[in-house]
């Protein structure tokens, strides 16, 4: 196949594309941000987890 | 029925799902590119600008669809108080958001080319942008309350109202005269589309489907965690695996 033909679209390769790569980003950002926050949010509350259990004996 | 509703179930439950639900999301997808970029003839009308059609129609189908789970498990999570449920509306919106800009903005993009306009203010196009509205809505309701019980009552009771808004986008196209063309799938039984294109098309709103479902999941996993963050299972969970 051509791919010169393929990436013009029959002229419409802006609309087509930017449609396509528009809808690629959504899709990993939508995967990326959760499992980046799942990082952040297992590290905070190992740190949470840790004060808690130091401060026990003493405090309460 | 209890333990499957419990947040410590669902958590282990969910981590087990979704590496399938991702996989499956990315063999549909990589199938249903190909159908519709490689296989699928040009439309005879619109050239091959239609192909904007494969990511359209799922985002679009996608925000409303994660609008009824949104509204629904809202309604449950009132009526019932399950936790769960709170925690799953909750992730919705953010996703749901994300599929109705991208049904909005691919839908520019392709009005564009066939109506020579990236925007007008008809019913279809009108009603999905308030739907957009409808998302940010509620997050930013969500966002202005700390207590997450008393903010999941709120943005249900929210996502109730906007409802109303559904059928005005799905029949907006019929009710009245838009610029906006009216569906190819839903006539069951006599869909106005060929096999190849329709193929494709179907492919591409199951992928949708389930990618929302891998990423729901790994968002309520998320949200399990802080929730509970006061359990002894968390406090297990975070020792284990990273």
């Amino acid at each position: 196949m051509n791919w010169t033909q393929f990436f013009a679209m029959g002229g419409y390769g802006f609309y087509v594309w930017s449609s396509y790569g528009l809808a690629a980003v959504i899709l990993i950002l939508n995967l990326y941000l959760p499992l980046h926050r799942r990082k952040t949010v297992r590290r905070l509350l190992r740190e949470f987890v840790r004060l808690k259990r130091s401060s026990q004996p003493g405090s309460e | 029925m209890h333990k499957y509703a419990s947040p410590k179930f669902f958590y282990a439950l969910a981590g087990q799902l979704t590496p399938w639900l991702g996989g499956l999301t990315a063999i549909l997808l990589i199938v249903g590119i190909y159908l519709g970029l490689f296989i699928a003839p040009a439309d005879y009308q619109q050239g091959e600008s239609y192909r904007i059609m494969f990511v359209h129609v799922p985002a679009a189908w996608m925000s409303m669809f994660i609008y009824m789970m949104m509204a629904g498990a809202g309604a449950i999570a009132l009526v019932w108080n399950i936790k769960l449920a709170e925690i799953f509306s909750s992730v919705c919106a953010p996703v749901g958001a994300s599929f109705t800009f991208l049904a909005l903005v691919t839908g520019s993009l392709w009005g564009k080319p066939m109506w020579g306009t990236w925007w007008a203010w008809d019913a279809r196009l009108t009603s999905e942008l308030i739907l957009f509205f409808l998302y940010i809505g509620y997050m930013a309701l969500q966002a202005s309350i700390d207590d997450p019980r008393r903010a999941a009552r709120a943005t249900a009771i929210l996502a109730l109202v906007g409802v109303v808004n559904i059928p005005v986008i799905h029949f907006s196209v019929e009710w009245w005269n838009t610029l906006h063309q009216p569906a190819s799938v839903s006539k069951i039984g006599t869909p106005s589309i060929h096999p190849s294109m329709l193929a494709p098309l179907l492919l591409m709103i199951f992928a949708f489907s389930v990618y929302f479902f891998t990423v729901a999941l790994i968002r309520m996993r998320n949200e399990i965690l802080e929730r509970e963050r006061h359990t002894s299972w968390v406090a297990q969970v975070l020792e284990s695996k990273t």
